[in-house]
């Protein structure tokens, strides 16, 4: 039996070698709870350092054509990058 | 007590003032004794607790619209903290002097045994934005009073400084966990933290065995915001264009430089516009259509026609 662990990161720009600003885990195998407002510290500083650790990319932000009246409008964090690790119940990971 | 141009500044740039213990200790007092419920009043479960205070009439129902001077009893302790001169001045800075209520709330945080028959529930909260999408350039502050101290392990209120102008739709934001530069209120006993109501926030978990109470207050301007702080102390060079990037480590203006200094967790795209949002938020309230920083907004302006 697997499990999906997803890894959100937020980064300064489009380019994955970017730095990180936002983070979010969620564990579907249940080993580790995370909420909002658990950690001071990203677990990476780049989403490069979390491809480098096993981390499988499902999901990146696209580059979306600006509004016209809407230009400089500020809302979401805009370079979101969703990642996976698939885990066995019994606690190893299949992706390392 | 009118705030200064610095603080002003420090409020339209990150989004809060913070007054550490300005409210003495007997109203501070006087405000918990009210909310104490009786040993056998007291309930077990968080929603029963906050039922019971409601059921109470300790807080009045207030209509939104109300003006601000007519919401609570005179000598009442919340009347006593509103009228402050630190926290009375900071009011009328940012809203002026005759506001309106839109609404008040007791935030109670459980500690950890009051969740034993539903551990799940024990969690912070997530990240959000209060009311709903609101696109506007008048602002309303929300009053978050802090009647005892919070200490770290109390969970304080989590906000992130410069999310205020972030245009979002209140919990839309929740997938957040955690963000670079983001804060805990941790402060003594009587503190009071006066935010734009734009601000992304959140309580954080209760992980001590003491129950930590907030009341929050949102009020609304029916004025316009301008130069209601104290502004005698802006100087010239304030309103003077200085060289940008090709500089000799030239001083800027330190109200300009409290409005463009950046948080952490800006993307380098939209830091830039963050800034312009602040210059534009600033230009209203001098009143200077023409005021700008760095070239950022007279640059896009630029339209020959």
């Amino acid at each position: 039996m697997e499990r999906q662990k997803v890894l959100v990161l937020y980064l300064t720009s489009s380019a994955l070698d970017a730095r990180v600003i936002g983070w979010a885990q969620y564990d579907g195998s249940n080993q580790q709870k995370h909420m909002a407002g658990d950690s001071q510290t990203p677990p990476y500083t780049s989403g490069l350092e979390a491809l480098q650790d096993g981390w499988r990319l499902i999901q990146a932000s696209p580059l979306l054509s600006h509004t016209p009246g809407s230009e400089f409008k500020t809302d979401y964090l805009k370079y979101e990058f969703f990642f996976e690790k698939l885990v066995s119940v019994n606690g190893s990971a299949n992706a390392d | 007590m009118l705030i200064n141009s610095m603080d002003m500044a420090h409020f339209v740039a990150r989004g809060f003032l913070r007054l550490d213990a300005v409210v003495p200790r007997e109203i501070n007092q006087a405000f918990l004794a009210a909310l104490n419920l009786l040993e056998a009043d007291r309930q077990a479960l968080p929603a029963s607790h906050l039922s019971k205070l409601m059921e109470l009439e300790i807080i009045p129902e207030v209509p939104p619209g109300t003006k601000l001077e007519k919401v609570y009893v005179t000598g009442s302790p919340l009347d006593r903290m509103l009228k402050l001169p630190e926290v009375s001045g900071a009011i009328e800075s940012l809203i002026g002097k005759d506001p309106v209520f839109d609404h008040h709330f007791l935030h109670l945080a459980f500690p950890e045994a009051a969740f034993k028959n539903n551990p799940e529930r024990h969690v912070s909260q997530h990240l959000h934005q209060d009311s709903t999408i609101d696109p506007r350039k008048t602002f309303d502050i929300q009053v978050f009073y802090f009647p005892h101290a919070v200490t770290a392990v109390m969970g304080g209120t989590r906000f992130l400084p410069g999310s205020h102008f972030r245009i979002v739709s209140e919990a839309a934001i929740s997938r957040y966990q955690n963000i670079l530069g983001q804060e805990s209120v941790v402060c003594p006993a009587g503190s009071v933290l006066i935010m734009h109501m734009g601000m992304w926030h959140g309580a954080g978990l209760n992980q001590s065995e003491h129950l930590r109470t907030l009341f929050k207050i949102r009020l609304c301007p029916t004025e316009h915001q301008e130069r209601l702080w104290d502004c005698t102390d802006l100087t010239q060079d304030h309103f003077r264009q200085h060289p940008t990037f090709w500089t000799r480590n030239q001083k800027k203006d330190p109200v300009q430089q409290v409005l463009m200094k950046q948080e952490p967790w800006y993307e380098a795209d939209t830091g830039r516009l963050e800034l312009m949002n602040r210059i534009r938020c600033w230009r209203l309230l001098l009143g200077d259509a023409g005021f700008d920083i760095d070239y950022w907004l007279t640059r896009i302006e630029n339209e020959i026609k």
